[in-house]
Parts: structure tokens; C-alpha cells; sequence
């Protein structure tokens, strides 16, 4: 008997065989823009239409408005964080998704938002950690900013690195499973508290 | 669960019970008109969106026609990725294979993110009878699995059911299955939420494997994509020691930028939303971050039968988003069930045939027939598959495949017309499918056949002219509509 491999190979090799015709190539439209004012404006709006909390601010603020945001209760930082957060639990990879569990909140920074879908990717480079860190928690608050946001899904596909690995997150959890009445927050964190701050890093 | 969808009734049958359920109906024409409003409106703010649906079906196409070479590219990719890559020929391959990997970690039970591949090949059924108990987490398939139930639709599977009776089978069931609902459990829909918030995060906190499909297959970088809402995908694919991941092989999708127009594609086609609340991207293994051991098992089941159907390979391009569903007025008064399958609605009726092959059983050479051929779903179909044409060429291969052997050529029209004949209740629900099938028959089939043995005629107006004049069966109708559709 022929291993499975070898064999839905040559299945697959026969059903094309015979119809070579080459699909025609066509691109995705893509219309690749500066991040004007203007998207920085849209990415705002359009997070908060998924009923994520939405702050502006200027760098010197950040660290008032993060320990603003934060609710009662330990919080854990990645080990990159650029910005200090008094008191917080420096994740180190040790941590068990039981112990991230009891712990309130996290704080992370992000690779890129895309304005037109109001989305944040983190590619969990040192200053947004490794995956649980921004799950397990009930609260996210996530850093962005402003030279960080571009205006559509190809610029934000340009610019990742498929060897990492990413969360695309376009508000809080939610889910329309019960008569298709929406409800935030199941399973992922249920607050996500956006801080847009202005400038370059 | 104990559902199953074998040796279920005929799409006609199957389809009476459904209509004469007023409360699934109602449910049905709520989600249905609901989510196809919100997908109108975030399709109408993309400028290109034709455009963009021809990129789709661009990427999709270019990665079958080419599929032996992208899969052996993606072979290697996840392999340098860390990644251990299983072939499956069929579903009890697949499911061997996972319980193997559960059984190495010897572990007792796996955590599943919705899949509806790992549904098709009956992966928590095969999985118990090795005594591993596989949880479903996500919320619509949580209550379908603890009502010991079946889903109805691809995107909101538990639409047939109302909070009231989520409630109940939430109360009555998930003490069985782990933590107990709160004994002050009411049906508000953010209570339930949150009461199955708690019952599984017990599941994932410990669970040591994570069971999961694949939205996309990047062949040119080993990468893997799932998209979801609730949050339990990321818990599946991060949490667990061990991730094993079936993807069929039609998920290849060949270069990263191909995630583009479907990212862009997908969400505003399924939901409706812009984008989903949360779309995890994976290739391999990453040191100290998530499960350190994955594997990917590629399966076939049927899918390289379908390659080979010139015509209804392009079935293969389907992305799961089901827009059809919503917008097809059959599927709106019957519901998933009726179709027999996990893949219900438009999608379903092409795709169970093309998987299985027509002429061995009544269940899926009766699907070609379950629809009007209005249209309606290619014009949603982000990836531009023309499902009308497909069933067409479906139905003559039905007809085909019962020409000459046993049973005869006019088996198809015969057994409509006994089926009608037989109890004449039936006739309300069956003439619309079978009108056009005994049409059809005759113009391509055993026309002679039929002229000679003097058959009762079916109704000669169409199911989509019947639709027309009554809107959908809302009026009597008055309107009449010139032409016909066959
Ligand atoms: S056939 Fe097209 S519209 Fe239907 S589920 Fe598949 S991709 Fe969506």
C-alpha cells in the first residue's frame, strides 16, 4: 500500500491533469498611502466602533493615563516595555496561564494599526511578550503609536514578518452566538483600552 | 455528541420537518436578514470590492491549479518551521492521527476551536471511542454539543436555538461536562456568555492539547491563520503544550501577500464586521511562546475528487464565510439540517456531491436539487464561485450517474414523482424541487421516457417563479412573472 502522502499527491497530480490553463494573475487593489492625520483620525473612530476604549495623548502622558486605565489588581508588562508601569509583575516566561489568570491586567505595545478595519496587530516582539501574556488577562491595555498606524490591511501585510507569530485584534472579544445579540468579552480579554499616543518613538 | 448527520432523510423530506418548525424558521429569517444587512452595509464602504473579489478568487485558483507543488512547498516550510507535517487520506486517517498525538501526551481530553473540517471527518466521536473527550469552546457549538444537538449554520451554529433554551442546557447540562452553570443563571445573553466563560477557562487553563483547523496555508512561509471572534481560538492555539491543526488541503493559499485580499475578503462577508475581533497567525513552533510541539495534518477526504470535476473544482475556492447562506431563500426556510451535512445552504449542495461523489446515496444526490437557481449566492461569494452552474452540471451528473445501472435512468424523475404521488401533503414542499428536476430530466435525460409512460407532470412553474409571484410565498401573488429559469 502507497504511503498517504504519495498518494493524494498523485490524485491531485491526475484531477489537473490535462486542464493547464493558467489562471490569469490578478493583484488585490491596493492603494499604499502615507499615514496622513487623517488615517491617524480613522484608526481612532474605527477601534472605537468596536467598543474598545480610545484615548489620544502625548508621550509625557502615557504613564498617567496607563496607570489611569489600570483596574484593581496585579498587572503583568513584557519584558521590552518602553514606558514603566509601577509595581507590575516583569513577565519572564515562567508564569503559568493558572497564575496569568490571577492576575488583573496587562499592558503591551503593538506592531502595526490598520485604520480602514481599526485593527492592532502584535507580532510579540520583546515589548508586547509572548501570546498569553495579552490573553489570559481580563483587561489589555495596548500602546499604539501614531507612526505605527497605517491606512489599510496590504500596508499592515507589507510590513509583518510571517516568521513571527500575531494577533490581529479588532476589539474586545466578543461574540453573536445567542440570538445574534452581541456581547463583548467570552473568552479574550473583555476591556481593551487603546492609548494613541502622538509623535515618534 | 450523539448527533449525527448519517443516514439522515432526503433534502425534501428533511426540509418539510424544517418548515414546519415555526420557531427554527423564525430564528433563521431574523439571523439571515440581520447578518445580511450588516455585510451590505461594510461591503458598500470597500470602493473596489468587485475588484477585490476577483483577487480572491485570483489567489485561490492560482494555489489549486498548482496544488501538488504548493503543498509539497508547504511540507517543507512548516517542517524548517518545527512544525510535524501528517497526510490523511480520509477521515479515519485524520482522526487516527490525532488521537495518536493526544494519546502520546496521554492526554484524556483536547480543547477544539470551531472547525468545520474536524466536524466533517467526526473527529469528537472518533476521539471517545478512544476514550478522549474533545470540548468545543466555542460559544454557538458549546450549546450544540451540551444539548447533544447539531449544528445548523456554518457561522452561528446554534441559531435554532433561543436564549430560553440556552439557559436550560446550560443549567441542565454543564455540571456533566465540568464547572456547573451559576445556580442564578438567567437567559440574558452577557449572563450565558459569561457563565460559559467560566465553565471552559477550567478547560483551557489545563488542557495539555489544542485541537484546531486553518482559515489559510501559507505554502511560501509554513504559516497557518485561524479568525474568530470569541477569543477561545487564541485560548487553543496559545495555551495547550501541544497544538495539532487539520487543514484541508484546499486551505494553500501560495504567498504571504495572498492573505491580503482575504483577510480583507472574509470578515465582511461572514459577519459583517470589518475585520473579527481576533485572527491568530502561527508558523511553527516559536521558542517560549505558545505550543512547543505542533503538528499539521493535511487531509484530502474527498477534496482531490472534487479537483478533478472541471466544473466543480472551483468549489474548492470556498472560504467557509457563508454569505450564501444568508442570502439563499431555501436555506432561509429549511435551515442547516435539512441538508444532511456540515456544509449546509448553496455551498452545501455543491460540495457534498463534489466531496462524495453522486449516485451512491439519496441524501446527497437529492442536494443538486435544493435550491432555486436564482443567483443570489454567486453574486455574494467573495472567491466568485458560480454555484448555479455547478449544481446544474451536479444535477446531470445525478442523472448520469443512475442512467444504465441500477437504478434506471429514470430513477431521479420517478422518485419524485412516487414521492409526491405518494402522500399528496407532500406536494406543497416537494413540487418546488422536483418541478425542476423532472423538467430538467426531460430536456437532458429520458425525455422519451417519460412522453411515453403518459407520468403525471410535475408543476411546470419554477420554484424561482413561484418565489417571484408570491415573494417568497409571503402572498398568494398576483404578480406573474414572464419566463423561466431551467
Ligand atoms: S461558497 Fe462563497 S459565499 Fe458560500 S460560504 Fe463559500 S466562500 Fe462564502
Amino acid at each position: 500500500m502507497t504511503d498517504a502522502r504519495t498518494e493524494i499527491l498523485a490524485r491531485v497530480r491526475e484531477a489537473l491533469a490535462g486542464s493547464a490553463v493558467e489562471p490569469v494573475e490578478t493583484r488585490a487593489p491596493r492603494d499604499l498611502a502615507p499615514a496622513t492625520p487623517e488615517v491617524v483620525d480613522l484608526f481612532a473612530e474605527r477601534v472605537a466602533d468596536y467598543r474598545a476604549v480610545v484615548e489620544r495623548c502625548g508621550a509625557e502622558e502615557l504613564e498617567d493615563r496607563i496607570a489611569a486605565a489600570l483596574p484593581a489588581g496585579r498587572v503583568v508588562v513584557p519584558p521590552g516595555l518602553s514606558v514603566r508601569v509601577p509595581d507590575a509583575i516583569v513577565d519572564d516566561g515562567t508564569l503559568t496561564a493558572a497564575e496569568l489568570d490571577r492576575i488583573a491586567a496587562v499592558v503591551t505595545e503593538a506592531r502595526v494599526g490598520i485604520a480602514e478595519t481599526g485593527t492592532i496587530v502584535l507580532d510579540h516582539a520583546p515589548d508586547q511578550g509572548r501570546r498569553a501574556i495579552s490573553l489570559v488577562p481580563d483587561t489589555h491595555i495596548c500602546v499604539v503609536r501614531e507612526d505605527q498606524v497605517v491606512p489599510d490591511v496590504p500596508d499592515a501585510i507589507a510590513l509583518l514578518d510571517p516568521a513571527r507569530p500575531q494577533t490581529w485584534i479588532s476589539g474586545p472579544s466578543a461574540t453573536s452566538d445567542i440570538e445574534l445579540d452581541r456581547v463583548e468579552g467570552v473568552h479574550g480579554p473583555r476591556t481593551l483600552h487603546v492609548l494613541l499616543v502622538a509623535g515618534e518613538r | 455528541m450523539s448527533g449525527t448527520f448519517v443516514g439522515m432523510p432526503a433534502f425534501p423530506e428533511a426540509a418539510r420537518e424544517a418548515l414546519a418548525d415555526s420557531q427554527l424558521r423564525h430564528n433563521l429569517a431574523h439571523a439571515t436578514g440581520t447578518i445580511r444587512a450588516k455585510r451590505a452595509k461594510v461591503v458598500a464602504e470597500v470602493a473596489d470590492w468587485e475588484e477585490l473579489r476577483l483577487a480572491g478568487a485570483a489567489v485561490k485558483e492560482r494555489a489549486l491549479r498548482d496544488l501538488d507543488t504548493q503543498l509539497v512547498r508547504l511540507e517543507e516550510t512548516l517542517t524548517a518551521n518545527g512544525a510535524t507535517v501528517h497526510w490523511a487520506r480520509d477521515a479515519a486517517e485524520a482522526n487516527a492521527i490525532v488521537a495518536g498525538i493526544a494519546k502520546a501526551h496521554a492526554a484524556e481530553e483536547v480543547v477544539k476551536v470551531k472547525s468545520m473540517v474536524t466536524q466533517e471527518i467526526g473527529l469528537n466521536e472518533a476521539l471517545a471511542e478512544e476514550g478522549i473527550s474533545a470540548w468545543e469552546t466555542d460559544l454557538a457549538e458549546l450549546i450544540v454539543q451540551l444539548g447533544d444537538d447539531l449544528p445548523s449554520h456554518i457561522l452561528v451554529p446554534a441559531i435554532h436555538r433561543n436564549r430560553a433554551e440556552i439557559r436550560e442546557i446550560f443549567r441542565s447540562k454543564m455540571a456533566a461536562a465540568g464547572r456547573p452553570a451559576p445556580d442564578d443563571l438567567t437567559d440574558e445573553p452577557a449572563v450565558l456568555a459569561a457563565a460559559a466563560r467560566d465553565h471552559l477557562r477550567e478547560k483551557f487553563l489545563r488542557a495539555k492539547v489544542g485541537v484546531s483547523g486553518a482559515n489559510f496555508a501559507v505554502a511560501e512561509t509554513g504559516t497557518l491563520v485561524v479568525v474568530e471572534s470569541e477569543g477561545n481560538g487564541r485560548m487553543c492555539l496559545t495555551l495547550p503544550e501541544v497544538l495539532v491543526s487539520v487543514v484541508g488541503i484546499e486551505k494553500v493559499v501560495s504567498r504571504w501577500e495572498d492573505l491580503d485580499p482575504m483577510l480583507r475578503l472574509l470578515p465582511r462577508s461572514s459577519t459583517g464586521e470589518r475585520m473579527n475581533p481576533y485572527t491568530s497567525v502561527w508558523s511553527g513552533v516559536t521558542p517560549g511562546d505558545g505550543p512547543q510541539e505542533v503538528h499539521v495534518v493535511l487531509l484530502d477526504n474527498g477534496r482531490t475528487r472534487a479537483l478533478a470535476d472541471e466544473v466543480g473544482r472551483q468549489a474548492l475556492r470556498c472560504i467557509r464565510c457563508s454569505a450564501c447562506l444568508n442570502v439563499c431563500p431555501v436555506y432561509e426556510r429549511t435551515g442547516g439540517h435539512a441538508y444532511g451535512s456540515v456544509y449546509p445552504g448553496p455551498i452545501g449542495a455543491i460540495l457534498n456531491p463534489l466531496l462524495k461523489g453522486v449516485g451512491h446515496d439519496d441524501q446527497t444526490d437529492s442536494l443538486p436539487y435544493a435550491s432555486s437557481l436564482c443567483g443570489a449566492c454567486f453574486e455574494v461569494c467573495p472567491v466568485r464561485i458560480d454555484i448555479p452552474s455547478v449544481l446544474v452540471d451536479q444535477r446531470a451528473q445525478v442523472v448520469d450517474a443512475h442512467r444504465g445501472g441500477v437504478p434506471k435512468p429514470e430513477a431521479v424523475a420517478m422518485k419524485g414523482a412516487a414521492y409526491v404521488l405518494g402522500r399528496s401533503r407532500r406536494l406543497s414542499v416537494v413540487e418546488r424541487f422536483t418541478g425542476l428536476g423532472m423538467r430538467f430530466a426531460r430536456r437532458f435525460g429520458p425525455a422519451a421516457w417519460i412522453g411515453a409512460r403518459d407520468l403525471p407532470d410535475a408543476p411546470g412553474e419554477s420554484f424561482r417563479a413561484w418565489w417571484m409571484r408570491t415573494d417568497g410565498g409571503r402572498t398568494d401573488g398576483s404578480r406573474k412573472e414572464d419566463g423561466t429559469d431551467d
